[in-house]
């Protein structure tokens, strides 16, 4: 067991945790966010994508016991004062998500590009995500949506 | 009030999605659960000898450990093929028993033996570890093209076989074949799927001790369909005392059309423990126990005349059912296959002839498409093989067999009710630019590349229903669709419905089409699906049927309340009924402007008696209330076809085959919502490029599936593909009030005989099989340079 203090969409959290306890398990099990999904168990299809430290990393393969003093943002951070994050708003306008289950990664994923990259061409959008799987949207209007944001923010 | 249907709304389901506030079966926890782990046999085929939890049940935090034993004791049911086909010589099929836990044998890898039930989920692993099973292993049938001469997986199912099947004319085939002037030739594979949906298949029970209800939420396309088989065949508890609930669900695509044998034992074991339960399958798991799609050998022949007239067709299949037959695997191969292998075409004489049978290996059932994406390709992909030995062009020899008039009857079954195939193909060749690709080609070829042109003319049957023939057919349930629309006092609206959304945004498009009817603002308008306890009964989402069935039912229910809705407006309004009109959410007095709103005659309707124009708002012989239900069943299915055009590049040098060029032109009837109906047609896309180019479920001589993750079974992902380009063309569906026609599936079943007639067209018309591997491909180039260099 080990005692971690992070911050977790902007709240200070100090839990003590077993040695084993992923991040997507600590977000997910522990502090009841259940917006970041797990997909693969094995940090092939995205779905787990969260911030750390203000980047995204895969969230089923970090243990939480390294991330001691980090700052994690996740899908239920993104949004602020109600009011959706760019991205998300471009997801929605764009029809970038069907079931939603891979939404959260992806997202998260994205924003992350746009930190990067300002103004993404199409190749840079496909070639940034191809660690996030979506089985529902064929990508057309996932890319279409990174666009939309990206011109927006 | 303008229409909304034909509008590109915006979802309402999005903003829990994008907000991380979506509900998923595996974000519910409920106080007090256990957690389940499955022992699963590591055989494909193997006789259980002996189960020993003895140390298991010893192990920290151990609940419980059940077995197969447990399963027989209790008489616990197990889980049955939903159609039952006969074969040609008239005799019945042949299922096995498909027990929840096995007991005495195991038939593939991931089949259930066991279950631990533990504190934590650390512990029931931990647990699982220490049950010991003790197998005599057989040897797996687990090669399609040999199971019919292998040892029998089942006693008393000779060949493996479960049925030998034909739709057709065999004798009016032969006469055609015999004016032919050409037969052309094909056998090809249709490469086993695994459908993967990215939320792995879970379920959470509840068990309430007073009320002796099991609540049992779950990944599910269809929650009542599941508690109909839990109850009836399982015998888990009676359908009162059973709810079953998929919130939201991450994904289907067939594979959560079936009840599986975790739902069963989770609810069974829940009120055996009296604790809650919660199971959540690993991905592995769900690659090897999630039912499987495809895997069909096909051998075809099409009879031709010179100038490239069909005159007949024989389609010869061989299909896997995997270990068990399960709910819609029989069908899938026979009535949902055979009928659309004629594809588009005028066809005087075609028979299809399928041998469904079982192999040590996943079932297969339903994945998008089902049985249409294997149709589709045989067709589509022997119609270009006839073109290229005939000298003629891919477009040529379609059009030249396309009917024009409709209704049309096809050869094997169906009465397409409405369509228009050459304006939909003239559409997709001029959107592709198809006149342009000689030049493009040469370009290619200057870079060192090889260039293809694919083509595919498809129709579909779906909307799975009318229930008079789909239970001819041999289906155990009616496949209509009910609905039930309800006013509120205060005006707003809840829907629901016994259809299923996950992905297909049901809350828009149907809160659009019930705005439509009932002049109600969309954000007033709630629809509610995917809990027994709320609506009546549903046949649930699958075979594109939930807009075609469920939504009309929904237009007739909302028909129902504006109905009433004038015989109240004429009381208050003192008034007939038919001098009534309703328009814009409005009851309005012919020539007069007395008018009443919707909400104020809702109102009305649940205060008798109270309003002060007149003593009771309601005519004799209604009752209060504005609520109606409908069950739809509708006349046949329905008939979405279209044109499909892409332009693949080949590097020789590599064998990557790079997707340069997609156009498809669809026929969907009424569009209520192109941005949905546009994401229905990507996504279907990506999943039969994904056939064609990238997937495939392989297993090994002894049964184990050697793809089981994500790093061996490869997945469309985002720089795999280019964007799309879509048009469409419309003839509405007669069948059904809106005109509207099924658009879930026809993606996939276009894009992978489109993809693969393009890769062989780049090389020289050599065949090759599913799916085109750069692997394959690279093998084939350098076959092509070798025989180039020959001929030179």
């Amino acid at each position: 067991m080990k005692k971690i203090a992070i911050e977790v969409n902007g709240k200070k959290v100090s839990k003590e945790i077993q040695d084993h306890t992923t991040l997507s398990g600590l977000l997910r099990d522990i502090l009841n966010l259940t917006g970041t999904h797990i997909g693969c168990d094995t940090s092939q299809c995205g779905a787990c994508v969260v911030h750390v430290d203000g980047k995204s990393i895969k969230s089923c393969t970090a243990l939480a016991a390294d991330l001691d003093g980090s700052k994690v943002t996740t899908i239920e951070g993104l949004a602020s004062n109600g009011k959706l994050h760019p991205m998300q708003e471009a997801f929605k306008k764009m029809h970038g998500l069907q079931c939603g289950f891979c939404t959260p990664g992806m997202v998260m994923s994205a924003v992350d590009l746009l930190k990067n990259k300002k103004n993404p061409s199409d190749q840079e959008i496909r070639d940034w995500l191809e660690g996030n799987i979506c089985r529902c949207t064929g990508y057309h209007n996932i890319v279409a949506a990174v666009k939309e944001a990206a011109s927006k923010m | 009030m303008a229409s909304l249907v034909g509008s590109r709304v915006e979802r309402k389901e999005d903003k829990r999605f994008l907000t991380g506030k979506g509900r998923y079966t595996s974000d519910i926890n409920i106080a007090n659960q256990t957690y389940a782990i499955f022992i699963r046999s590591p055989h494909a085929r193997a006789k259980i000898k002996k189960i020993d939890t003895s140390k298991a049940l010893k192990s920290s935090g151990v609940v419980e450990i059940l077995t197969g034993e447990h399963i027989a004791q209790d008489k616990i049911g197990g889980l049955i093929a939903g159609w039952a086909i006969r074969s040609e010589d008239g005799s019945e099929m042949k299922c096995p028993a498909n027990p929840p836990l096995a007991k005495d044998s195991v038939n593939f890898v991931g089949d259930p033996v066991a279950v631990v039930f533990a504190e934590t989920l650390d512990e029931a692993r931990a647990a699982a570890d220490l049950v010991k099973v003790d197998y005599k292993v057989l040897k797996a049938v687990s090669n399609l093209s040999e199971a019919m001469n292998s040892e029998a997986i089942h006693d008393g199912i000779e060949k493996n076989l479960c049925y030998d099947w034909l739709l057709g004319d065999r004798q009016k085939v032969k006469e055609a074949f015999e004016k032919a002037d050409k037969i052309i030739k094909l056998d090809i594979n249709n490469n086993r799927l695994i459908p993967n949906a990215m939320e792995p298949r879970a379920c959470v029970i509840d068990y309430n001790t007073a009320s002796e209800e099991i609540t049992c939420y779950t990944t599910s396309q269809n929650p009542h369909l599941s508690r109909l088989i839990m109850s009836a065949f399982g015998g888990v508890a009676p359908e009162n005392k059973l709810r079953v609930v998929a919130p939201d669900v991450g994904g289907g695509f067939g594979s959560k059309i079936n009840l599986y044998n975790e739902e069963i034992v989770c609810s069974w074991a829940s009120k055996k423990i009296e604790r809650p339960i919660k199971w959540v399958a690993e991905r592995t798991e769900s690659f090897l126990t999630d039912t499987h799609g495809r895997d069909h050998i096909t051998h075809a022949e099409l009879a031709v005349t010179n100038d490239g007239k069909f005159l007949g067709f024989k389609n010869e299949t061989i299909a896997n059912l995997g270990a068990y037959a399960r709910v819609f695997g029989t069908v899938t191969p026979t009535y949902l296959f055979g009928p659309c292998a004629t594809g588009v075409y005028i066809m005087p004489a075609a028979y299809s002839n399928v041998k469904a049978v079982y192999t040590n290996t996943a079932p297969v059932d339903a994945y998008r498409g089902a049985g249409r994406p294997e149709a589709t390709y045989t067709i589509e992909r022997i119609v270009d093989k006839a073109a290229m030995e005939l000298g003629m062009d891919p477009i040529e020899i379609r059009m030249k067999n396309f009917p024009t008039e409709f209704p049309f009857k096809q050869t094997l079954v169906h009465q397409i009710d409405s369509g228009d195939y050459v304006a939909g193909l003239n559409k997709a060749k001029e959107m592709a630019d198809y006149d342009g690709f000689a030049a493009r080609k040469k370009e290619s070829e200057s870079k060192g590349k090889l260039r293809g042109i694919g083509v595919t003319s498809y129709f579909e049957a779906c909307g799975i229903a009318p229930s008079p023939v789909v239970m001819m057919l041999g289906c155990g349930v009616g496949l209509w669709e009910s609905a039930e629309v309800r006013f509120n006092p205060t005006g707003q609206v809840t829907v629901y419905t016994g259809s299923h959304s996950h992905g297909q945004s049901h809350q828009t498009t149907f809160a659009q089409i019930a705005a439509d009817e009932l002049g109600v603002p969309m954000e007033n308008i709630d629809v509610v699906h995917g809990d027994t306890d709320k609506g009546t009964f549903g046949m649930g989402t699958y075979g594109s049927r939930s807009l075609t069935v469920g939504g009309i039912a929904i237009v007739n229910a909302c028909k129902k309340i504006v109905n009433k809705g004038k015989r109240i407006a004429a009381k208050m309004l003192e008034a007939s009924p038919d001098e009534v009109d309703f328009k814009n959410g409005e009851f309005v007095v012919a020539k007069s402007n007395k008018k009443k709103t919707i909400g104020e005659v809702a109102f009305a309707s649940y205060l008798p008696g109270v309003r002060d124009e007149v003593k009771s708002p309601l005519p004799e012989g209604d009752e209060p209330g504005l609520i109606e239900s409908s069950f739809f069943d509708p006349a046949n299915f329905s008939f979405p076809a279209g044109s499909h055009i892409c332009e693949v590049e080949i590097d020789p040098e590599t064998g990557h085959v790079k997707l340069d060029k997609y156009t498809a032109v669809d026929d969907f009837g009424t569009i209520v919502n192109p941005l949905i109906v546009e994401g229905q047609v990507h996504g279907g896309l990506a999943q039969g490029i994904g056939q064609a180019l990238y997937e495939n479920a392989q297993y090994d001589d002894s049964g184990q599936l050697i793809t089981a993750s994500y790093m061996d079974y490869t997945m469309p992902r985002a720089d795999d593909l280019p964007n799309f380009n879509l048009g469409f063309t419309c003839t509405k569906a007669t069948t059904n009030p809106l005109g509207v026609k099924g658009c879930g599936e026809a993606g996939t079943i276009a894009s992978t005989p489109t993809v693969m007639n393009a890769v062989i067209n780049a090389l020289g018309g050599k065949e090759i099989s599913l799916p085109a591997t750069a692997e394959k491909v690279w093998k084939a180039c350098k076959e092509m340079k070798k025989s180039n260099a020959k001929a030179a």
